[in-house]
């Protein structure tokens, strides 16, 4: 039995303490927004907090995660994160919208440290986020539309 | 079945193109859709609703449910079908969803296909839709107003729609309220649409209606295949050969069956499933499965050798030939100077992010699959014979992908036939497939590797007066149900699309094509044959241009008198870029066009070098694809072609080692990150044209543009992609 904190609640999961955070939020717990793209760190699209800073749950196991705060896209809330998700439906970002999680996931983690990233900024806290769609364009302005929606 | 339903398609061209509308009252709610029956179109006749296929469904609820007929990867389909609909039925954006359609051919066929069958793809969707959804919002809205008429007893002529409201002076009501009334009426007999002059939806761009999934798709919320939910659903992993056309010979899973959560290890036609209770047990217990093959009839040559034989066999005559016009021979020893260049293009996979993936379940005679059902009628034959039951005991649930590219239209429906074999192996159980990466990435069906060599002939002024292209690559229709239709005098035109009919006048042309047989499976990879041929004319006419000494858009514009379409694209790049104007220091530019799927594009790069690689900080777009339906997805289908194609021709390749498919995931396969995408931007043409698509044409002259701006930088030729192969350094 492996506890630790998810979205804010107390979890408990009756799971082997190798198995990646990634199939225990979406397969046990049943949380199915993150998602799974390589399994191997390299996309992006399965990130969530860890205490408050963006990891791969493709490559963290139970073990990591125990005792401590796990976020997912379904557990975000409050300015950032509204302003985020307010600039990429105004902006209409997504596509197939696969990654998407993963990025708004990367880009409010990136404007709760810094409110006035540069495309820089953006480019590097991203670059671990591969949207085959190729919406990067837009993902670049709609931080920079809800870094000013914040300022 | 299937080869039957596929030789209809080239042949039924335009005879469906005209389709009959029923409407049918089912449970207090109005639905619109396809009327089976024969007769006169769009008559009176309300048909039981059995037989009725919805195209809409207005419930009393007030929500207003379209069936599209195209899959949703990420083009905007979904978006565009409810943009055409509301453009006649004026509903309030707010009350719209929009389903995918499936299960019956003759509502949903592709009429850009003929109408046989349903399926997306070669930038169709709203081509084929056009029409039918403007129709169909078009009648809802006269049976909503007939219905308030004779309630009200005013003129159904006095009465407005807006938003959601039909009203007469002081009276108004909800389409809800209405529905149920209005699905007792006769569908009229007349079903106008709109003058073009009286849009307030087509044409307009997000401020005015925005994409209905964008917060679904932001919040986490968007049901995929992989989050499909079932009672005792179980999830399967796949052990493929490791070599293309190995077979199993024998397994040994006693070890994987003991481990946690395993609930089977099953044999299946496409390799062996280890089926679990969730996918991190299935994953595990795979690693102890042990299995032994039969690669005697493999493919076992590696990529480059397979290059160097194509190289060989493209500088030497021969092949089907697509295209002849003029004297080539006379044009080429009359010529001033000859130019010749071998490009060559590697295999690509689609690499979507979402891996491919299917859940099948059966149970009473039925079948049900939930996938990205590309061609969700071929999809459930297949399945249909897998389960051992005829189709119409199959239902095709379609979900929108994590991308798309062409890999979920394939003809053998790879991963339907695994999903239903393994639920069939489970006695029915409820099953989801799902490929991993490496399974996703070492799968096959891949864009063919080509070689292309390239011959013109200039004269004294610096003309074009003879062109000779000999591309030599698989054939992506050949041994498939396509074949018969399209494959004619051993020429399947994916593989010589985009170079056998040119913009550019040429007074002698040839092109031959040699078709490899190699057993590697190939596809459709977003703009297909464009990939290879737009590059290679594209990155040819900029060689030629500067042995005649031109400027390559005056180049391209003085041969091309005959091609009003592609002028505009061009002059409206130019002209937006600045072509001609000095840029900042260390800024180059370089130009390519290409028409696909009807559409055509103008693309120039501007680009800088870095490390020896070309850096692209810009690129402008312009592009005629008819009336612009929905201006914003067209940029957006633009921008992401531009990243989808220039990430690939950067970085992205296939590579085989004895037949082994070498690169596994993203770190082999690289792909465009958020680093490398330079400004787009995108210029329509304003065109009242039938529009064309829009998903594919923003791909193919990117490589081309890039390739032209890298050779003013550097005076390199980039001819061996992608450009980070050591030849290139």
């Amino acid at each position: 039995m492996i506890r630790f904190t998810l979205n804010g609640r107390a979890q408990e999961a009756n799971v082997e303490a190798d198995m990646p955070l990634l199939w225990a939020i979406r397969d046990v717990i049943g949380l199915t927004g993150t998602r799974f793209g390589c399994g191997q760190a390299l996309c992006g699209a399965c990130t969530v907090w860890i205490d408050g800073q963006p990891t791969r749950s493709c490559q963290t196991t139970m073990a990591d995660v125990a005792g401590k705060a796990v976020t997912t896209i379904e557990g975000v809330s409050g300015r950032v994160t509204e302003a985020v998700q307010k600039a990429w439906v105004d902006l209409d970002v997504p596509q197939c919208g696969y990654c998407q999680s993963g990025q708004v996931m990367a880009a409010i983690a990136l404007l709760e440290s810094n409110r006035k990233p540069t495309d820089n900024d953006i480019d590097a806290a991203l670059s671990g986020n591969i949207c085959r769609c190729a919406t990067y364009q837009r993902i670049r302005s709609a931080v920079h539309q809800a870094a000013r929606s914040l300022a | 079945m299937l080869a039957r339903m596929m030789r209809n398609t080239p042949a039924a061209k335009a005879s469906r193109r005209g389709f009959l509308l029923g409407s049918a009252a089912v449970s207090g709610a109005l639905v619109i859709g396809f009327r089976p029956s024969a007769g006169s179109a769009q008559s009176a006749t309300a048909p039981a609703e059995a037989a009725l296929t919805p195209y809409i469904r207005i419930g009393a609820d007030n929500r207003v449910t379209i069936a599209a007929a195209h899959m949703e990867m990420g083009q905007g389909i979904y978006h565009g079908t409810a943009t055409l609909v509301n453009e006649e039925l004026r509903a309030d954006w707010s009350q719209i969803d929009v389903v995918g359609g499936a299960n019956n051919p003759k509502a949903f066929g592709n009429l850009m296909w003929g109408g046989a069958i349903q399926g997306t793809g070669g930038s169709t969707g709203l081509a084929s839709s056009y029409d039918r959804y403007r129709k169909a919002g078009a009648a809802a809205r006269l049976m909503l107003v007939q219905a308030a008429a004779s309630d009200w007893k005013v003129p159904a002529a006095e009465i407005t729609v807006e938003r959601g409201i039909v009203r007469h002076g002081s009276k108004q009501a909800t389409f809800g309220a209405l529905a149920s009334k209005a699905a007792a009426l006769p569908i009229p007999a007349n079903v106008p649409l709109r003058d073009p002059k009286d849009w307030i939806y087509i044409g307009k761009d997000r401020d005015v209606l925005g994409k209905l999934d964008s917060r679904a798709k932001s919040t986490g919320a968007q049901v995929f295949t992989i989050d499909v939910k079932l009672p005792g659903l179980l999830t399967a992993v796949m052990i493929h050969p490791p070599l293309f056309g190995a077979t199993v010979k024998s397994f040994d899973a006693a070890k994987a069956k003991a481990m946690p959560g395993v609930v089977d290890v099953v044999q299946v036609p496409r390799g062996i499933a280890v089926v679990a209770d969730n996918m991190w047990h299935a994953l595990k217990a795979r690693e102890a499965v042990t299995v032994a093959w039969d690669d005697s009839r493999a493919e076992k040559r590696s990529s480059a050798e397979l290059m160097a034989s194509y190289r060989e066999t493209a500088m030497k005559p021969g092949g089907a030939n697509a295209v002849t016009a003029g004297n080539v021979d006379a044009a080429f020893k009359g010529a001033a100077k000859v130019l010749e260049a071998t490009f060559e293009f590697p295999y690509l996979a689609h690499a979507a992010l979402e891996p491919l993936n299917a859940v099948a379940r059966i149970g009473n005679g039925r079948v049900e699959v939930w996938g990205g059902h590309q061609m969700p009628d071929i999809y459930q034959a297949i399945a249909a014979q897998v389960a051992g039951v005829t189709p119409d005991r199959v239902t095709m649930h379609v979900m929108k992908t994590g991308g798309g590219f062409g890999r979920r239209a394939v003809a053998d429906g790879d991963i339907i036939q695994e999903a239903v074999s393994v639920s069939r192996a489970l006695g029915g159980r409820p099953v989801k497939v799902q490929w991993d990466r490496e399974n996703d990435m070492r799968g096959g069906r891949y864009r063919p590797a080509y070689v292309h060599y390239l011959k013109a002939g200039l004269d004294k002024e610096g003309n074009v007066v003879a062109w000779y292209n000999h591309i030599v690559g698989q054939s992506i229709m050949t041994g498939t149900p396509f074949e018969a239709g399209y494959v004619k005098n051993g020429v399947d035109p994916t593989s010589t699309e985009g170079a056998h009919k040119l913009p550019y006048a040429f007074p002698a042309m040839k092109v031959d094509l040699t078709t490899a047989k190699v057993g590697v499976p190939v596809l459709w990879w977003r703009a297909v044959g464009s990939t290879h041929t737009a590059y290679a004319v594209e990155a040819f006419i900029d060689e030629l241009a500067e042995a005649a000494g031109k400027d390559p858009i005056q180049f391209r514009l003085a041969m091309m008198k005959d091609s009003p379409r592609h002028v505009g694209v061009l002059r409206l790049a130019a002209e937006k870029a600045g072509w001609g104007q000095p840029l900042s220091a260390g800024r180059f530019r370089g130009v390519a066009l290409a028409e696909s799927f009807n559409t055509f594009v103008a693309q120039i790069a501007e680009v800088s070098l870095e490390n020896g690689q070309p850096r692209v900080h810009r690129v402008i777009c312009a592009i005629d694809c008819g009336i612009a339906v929905n201006p914003d997805n067209i940029r957006a289908q633009v921008e992401g072609g531009v990243g989808f194609g220039l990430g690939a021709v950067l970085k992205s390749q296939l590579t085989l080692d004895g037949g082994k498919v070498v690169q596994g995931n993203f770190d082999g396969y690289e792909v465009l990150r958020i680093d490398e995408m330079p400004q787009v931007e995108v210029h329509i043409v304003p065109s009242a044209q039938a529009p064309t698509g829009v998903g594919e044409p923003g791909v193919p002259p990117i490589g081309p543009a890039v390739a032209n701006a890298f050779y003013q930088a550097s005076k390199r030729r980039v001819r061996i992609l992608p450009f980070n192969r050591p030849e290139n350094a």
